[in-house]
């Protein structure tokens, strides 16, 4: 009885990693085969005879050329700056909107704070094209700060929704107190609520970063110009065309180009995973 | 939120009281009774919601409003005149076009069969963590990459593993012996939007695991006893305890990854632009390659709303989720 027991209990964690490495072989072959594409010298990289798997001259080549002779960093800086503007843009424009829908009570709140959800839920494939329309007619077309106003229509219903969720579980007696106390809301929210909200903040901070790091459609119609282009459609638009045997150092780009975000989420990851769930759990 | 003990609440609370203690007047000034005004739940409510609506009103709303406008144009780019007005032109044009009924097929091809992959195997990736108990935090993380690095970046990569000479996928499978010669993945109709569906799986199988998985951890462990006590084995115990309460997570996220996934751009945009013979195009690709480069911004409007009925669709039925939870 008891060995039958202990039998199931090894067998099912057994079967258990057995699934786990499925999943990591799955998930992260790609990854893996990237990361030797990009340190194989090209000798070894197009020759047929040879295993691909196999790898006997490991070579930075790749990263150098990627470096010095393409845009690579002129674009990876382009994605931070715009990624910085847009996220502070959202942040601060997100926590005044999820304080007033979380806390306050005003006629059409509960509709608003309904319609801000819906906003998240638009992709921004069916934006993109009306929304090139209209920042060309601002005379913002092909310029950076298109994408700075472009990339808060999605990330102001993501940091206010996930903001407002965090709002709500501060007890309200705080504030209230310091009202008692002769402060004013703004002040209690800024003295006494902002500070505790901090690590959420933060969170949300990170995420919208990430977001705007790997967005893509708008990047690609907002700014045309080679110079103002953004990591991803720098590297998919401007390195992709410009040679056939180019595997190595293509492959150098797009994981130089991947780090910064597998970074922010390796510190961030627990925030992250209850981020994303927060809503699918609570509803 | 992580919980603070109440001494520290009140303590913190205590010295931010010293700060504000309100300054004694009798006579209220012009800019104490404005701050009083501003201070109504009724004025300051809607004042710091107004910039974010204002945006959205702006960028979001009205781009959509110019998009059913456009859509009832003529309008291309090489002519800068507003174009005229034509009804649903467009629209009775798409309709007997071939290419955009192939890509409407391709499109619900794509997201069916997408979705119930990224479901299946996303729930299979959820039991199997709830199970794994060694360096736990790290395997999820790492398992979690798909989805959080730049899907054009990654893409890349697929467009590399799927070369049609040095595809590393036909090396493997032929080294195996499970195929006898190579496979044109991105070449050929049929295996090109295989393909596709393939990376856009495997992008999405981390979020429906990790999202599952917190739905799997949020079912109270005393369910799973209770029905030991009845003699459950583990079979009947998935489809009586674990499946039911899991319904709700799974709505959920099946929902929202239905959208996006209808949606989907960039996976089709990196590796076959469309192509071969328009056998992948999606609604977000066809409007791309209509309204941006053959410059037909009305008919391109016009594609680009076919997005719009899967949306709604997804709205409802999330609203009376939500509703029902209320």
């Amino acid at each position: 009885m008891v060995s039958s027991l202990r039998f199931r209990k090894i067998s099912k964690g057994l079967t258990a990693y057995l699934g786990l490495a499925f999943f990591i072989v799955i998930l992260l072959f790609p990854f893996f085969w990237m990361l030797i594409t990009s340190i194989k010298p090209d000798s070894e990289l197009y020759d047929m005879s040879q295993s691909p798997l196999s790898l006997h001259k490991p070579t930075l080549d790749h990263y150098v050329y990627l470096i010095q002779n393409t845009r690579f960093l002129l674009w990876m800086r382009n994605s931070a700056v715009v990624a910085i503007v847009s996220t502070s843009l959202s942040i601060v424009v997100g926590t005044l909107a999820a304080y007033s829908l979380a806390r306050l009570r005003f006629r059409g709140a509960q509709t608003l704070g309904l319609t801000i959800f819906i906003t998240y839920l638009i992709p921004t494939t069916l934006i993109f094209l009306p929304l090139a329309y209209v920042i060309r007619n601002l005379g913002l077309f092909d310029t950076q700060i298109a994408l700075m106003i472009a990339y808060p229509t999605f990330l102001i219903p993501f940091c206010t929704w996930l903001l407002m969720g965090y709002f709500k579980g501060i007890p309200k007696e705080l504030e209230e107190s310091a009202m008692v106390d002769g402060a004013t809301r703004l002040q209690a929210l800024r003295m006494i609520i902002l500070p505790i909200m901090l690590p959420g903040i933060l969170s949300a901070a990170l995420f919208a970063f990430t977001l705007s790091w790997n967005e893509f459609i708008y990047a690609l119609t907002l700014a045309q110009t080679e110079a103002i282009k953004t990591l991803p459609t720098g590297i998919v638009s401007q390195l992709v065309l410009a040679d056939v045997y180019f595997w190595g150092s293509l492959m150098a780009a797009a994981l130089l180009g991947s780090v910064p975000i597998a970074i922010v989420y390796s510190f961030f990851l627990e925030y992250y995973v209850k981020g994303m769930t927060a809503g699918a759990v609570k509803g | 939120m992580r919980t603070i003990p109440l001494q520290s609440w009140s303590n913190q609370l205590e010295k931010r009281m010293e700060v504000m203690s309100p300054r004694e007047s009798f006579s209220p000034t012009i800019q104490q009774r404005l701050s009083a005004w501003f201070n109504q739940e009724k004025i300051l409510g809607p004042a710091l919601v107004a910039p974010a609506v204002l945006i959205l009103l702006l960028l979001i709303a009205y781009p959509f409003c110019v998009a059913i406008w456009l859509s009832l144009t003529d309008k291309v780019i090489a002519r800068s005149d507003t174009g005229n007005f034509i009804w649903f032109a467009n629209f009775a044009k798409l309709f007997k076009d071939s290419i955009f009924q192939r890509t409407a097929i391709n499109t619900f091809n794509f997201a069916l069969v997408s979705v119930f992959f990224k479901l299946v195997l996303g729930l299979l990736m959820a039991l199997v963590l709830d199970e794994v108990k060694l360096f736990k935090n790290f395997f999820r993380g790492i398992l979690l990459l798909p989805w959080i690095v730049p899907t054009s970046l990654s893409a890349l990569g697929w467009l590399w593993m799927f070369d049609s000479q040095f595809s590393v996928i036909n090396h493997l499978l032929l080294d195996w012996g499970l195929i006898q010669e190579k496979i044109i993945w991105l070449g050929v109709p049929a295996t090109a939007m295989l393909s596709v569906q393939i990376v856009n799986i495997w992008r999405g199988i981390p979020f429906f695991g990790i999202s599952l998985l917190a739905g799997l951890q949020a079912i109270p462990q005393e369910l799973y006893e209770a029905a030991e006590i009845d003699g459950a084995n583990a079979w009947s115990k998935f489809w009586k305890v674990t499946f039911p309460l899991l319904m709700p997570v799974t709505a959920v996220v099946t929902l929202f990854s239905i959208v996006q996934t209808f949606a989907d751009f960039q996976i089709v945009y990196v590796l076959t632009r469309g192509g071969p013979l328009n056998s992948t195009h999606l609604f977000a690709t066809l409007t791309h390659q209509t309204a941006i480069l053959a410059g037909r911004l009305g008919e391109g409007a016009a594609v680009s709303l076919f997005i719009f009925p899967v949306l709604v669709i997804a709205v409802i039925l999330q609203l009376r989720y939500l509703q029902k939870q209320d």
